[in-house]
C-alpha cells in the first residue's frame, strides 16, 4: 500500500511545480516507473483515482512509463536486460550488483494550463 | 494578452484575498469560452486553441522529500561516527529475537540503542528494553514502512552522542520500506528457514537493495525441510553484493560471527570520523 504514500507524494510536488509556473490545472501527469522500484503500477493508478479530486489534478490523466531493468558486467565492460531478478551476466554468467536502471520513480513531465 | 484569438478581457477579481483574472475568447468552431485563472497577469492563447496547456519536464524523483530528510540523517551519523542499520524483513522472521539477543552479546563491547517501528503496540520496545539499552517506539498508526522524517523525529528522544550503533528495526514487511531510505549506512534483510527458499525471488527489490543478509532460525532448518543450497544460489542472485551469515538467535549459533562483523563495520564508520 505505499503506492499510495507515494502517489500523494507525486500529486504534491506536481501541484507545487504547477503553481510555481502560474497555471493552475494539470491535465496529464507522467510518471517513469523502474520494473525494480517495488512500485505496482496498477495500485498507483488505483491510488491516482483516490487521491486526484484534492488535487490540481482533478481532470488529469495518468501515464506510467515502465523503465526496464539494465545491470551492468564489470569484468564484460557491458550492460544488459535484468530479467525481473536474474542479475547474471549473460556472457560471463558472473552476477552483478550494478543496476544502471530500473528502480526508477520519477515524476517525467506535467501537461498544464 | 489574448492578441492571437482576439478575446475580450474582463477585469480581474478577488475570490477572498486571492486575486483571479478571467477572460473571454472564441474557439475555431465559433464557441465562445470564458475562464478564470489564478494570476494578475494575462497567459498566451495559441491560435484557435482554448487552452495553451504547456509541458513542464521535471525529472524529479517522487520520493526526493523523504531522500533529502534521509540525507540529513546520514550527515548527522557519519558526523557522530555512528554506525546505523536498517533492519527489514517479512513479519516473524525474528527481528525482534535475533536484535535481543545480539545486544545482550554486544554489552560491554558496543554502546548501542534501538528505534522499532510496528503499526501499533510498544510490545517489541518492551522486549528489546530487557537488554538494558534505550529504544525508541515508532507507532505508525497505518503506514506500512518507517520514513526518514519519522527516525528524524525518533532521534531527538535518543543521546546519539552516547551510542555507536544505532539498530532502526523496520516494520515487518518485505515490499515498502525497499523504497524509503532512512539514511541508514547499512540495510540487512532477514530470511528465516522456515520462510521456505524463494523469498529473495519473490520479493526483489528488498533483497536487492541489502548489504547484509541474515539467514535466522538456522536450528529450525531440519524441521523446516530448508533446502539451504538452493537458499544459497537464489541469494546470490537476488542480493549479489549482500554479505550472508546464518545464525539462530536462540542456540546463539552463528552470532559470534554477526556480532563481531557490526564491531568491524562500527570501528570503520567511527574511525572515519577522527
Amino acid at each position: 500500500m505505499h503506492e499510495f504514500s507515494i502517489m500523494q507524494a507525486a500529486l504534491e510536488t506536481a501541484g507545487q511545480k504547477t503553481r510555481d509556473a502560474g497555471a493552475t490545472q494539470i491535465h496529464r501527469l507522467r510518471l517513469r516507473v523502474g520494473a525494480l522500484s517495488g512500485v505496482v503500477p496498477e495500485a498507483l493508478r488505483f491510488a491516482f483515482e483516490a487521491l486526484k479530486d484534492k488535487s490540481l489534478g482533478a481532470q488529469a490523466e495518468l501515464e506510467i512509463e515502465t523503465v526496464p531493468a539494465v545491470a551492468f558486467c564489470t569484468a564484460c565492460a557491458a550492460e544488459f536486460a535484468a530479467a525481473d531478478i536474474q542479475y547474471e551476466c549473460p556472457r560471463c554468467h558472473r552476477p552483478s550488483g550494478q543496476l544502471r536502471q530500473g528502480r526508477e520513480m520519477e515524476l517525467a513531465a506535467l501537461e498544464i494550463s | 494578452m489574448c492578441q492571437e484569438c482576439g478575446c475580450s478581457k474582463p477585469g480581474p477579481y478577488q475570490v477572498g484575498d486571492r486575486r483571479v483574472d478571467s477572460h473571454t475568447h472564441t474557439l475555431a468552431d465559433g464557441s465562445v469560452i470564458t475562464h478564470a485563472h489564478d494570476h494578475g497577469h494575462d497567459h498566451h492563447h495559441e491560435p484557435g486553441h482554448a487552452h495553451p496547456h504547456r509541458i513542464l519536464n521535471l525529472k524529479t524523483g517522487i520520493l526526493s522529500a523523504n531522500d533529502r530528510a534521509a540525507e540529513q540523517n546520514r550527515g548527522a551519523f557519519r558526523a557522530l561516527g555512528l554506525l546505523v542499520l536498517n533492519v527489514l524483513s517479512s513479519p516473524g522472521a525474528g527481528k525482534t529475537s535475533l536484535l535481543t539477543k545480539t545486544l545482550n552479546d554486544l554489552r560491554g563491547r558496543c554502546r548501542a540503542g534501538v528505534i522499532v517501528g510496528d503499526l501499533a503496540t510498544d510490545n517489541d520496545a518492551t522486549r528489546l528494553r530487557t537488554t538494558g539499552a534505550p529504544v525508541v517506539q515508532i507507532a505508525t498508526g497505518t503506514l506500512c514502512h518507517l520514513e526518514a522524517g519519522m527516525v528524524a523525529e525518533a532521534l531527538k528522544q535518543l543521546d546519539l552522542r552516547a551510542l555507536d550503533l544505532l539498530i532502526i528495526e523496520n516494520v515487518g514487511n518485505l515490499v515498502c520500506p525497499a523504497a524509503f531510505d532512512l539514511g541508514e549506512a547499512a540495510r540487512v534483510v532477514l530470511h528465516s528457514v522456515t520462510e521456505g527458499e524463494d523469498k529473495p525471488l519473490k520479493y526483489p527489490p528488498m533483497f536487492h537493495s541489502a548489504d547484509i543478509v541474515l539467514i535466522t532460525k538456522t536450528d529450525l532448518a531440519a524441521a523446516a525441510a530448508f533446502d539451504r543450497e538452493l537458499a544459497w544460489k537464489n541469494l546470490r542472485q537476488a542480493s549479489p553484493r549482500a554479505k550472508i551469515f546464518e545464525l539462530s538467535a536462540r542456540t546463539g549459533e552463528g552470532v559470534p560471527a554477526w556480532c563481531d562483523h557490526l564491531l568491524a563495520l562500527q570501528g570503520a564508520v567511527a574511525g572515519a570520523t577522527k
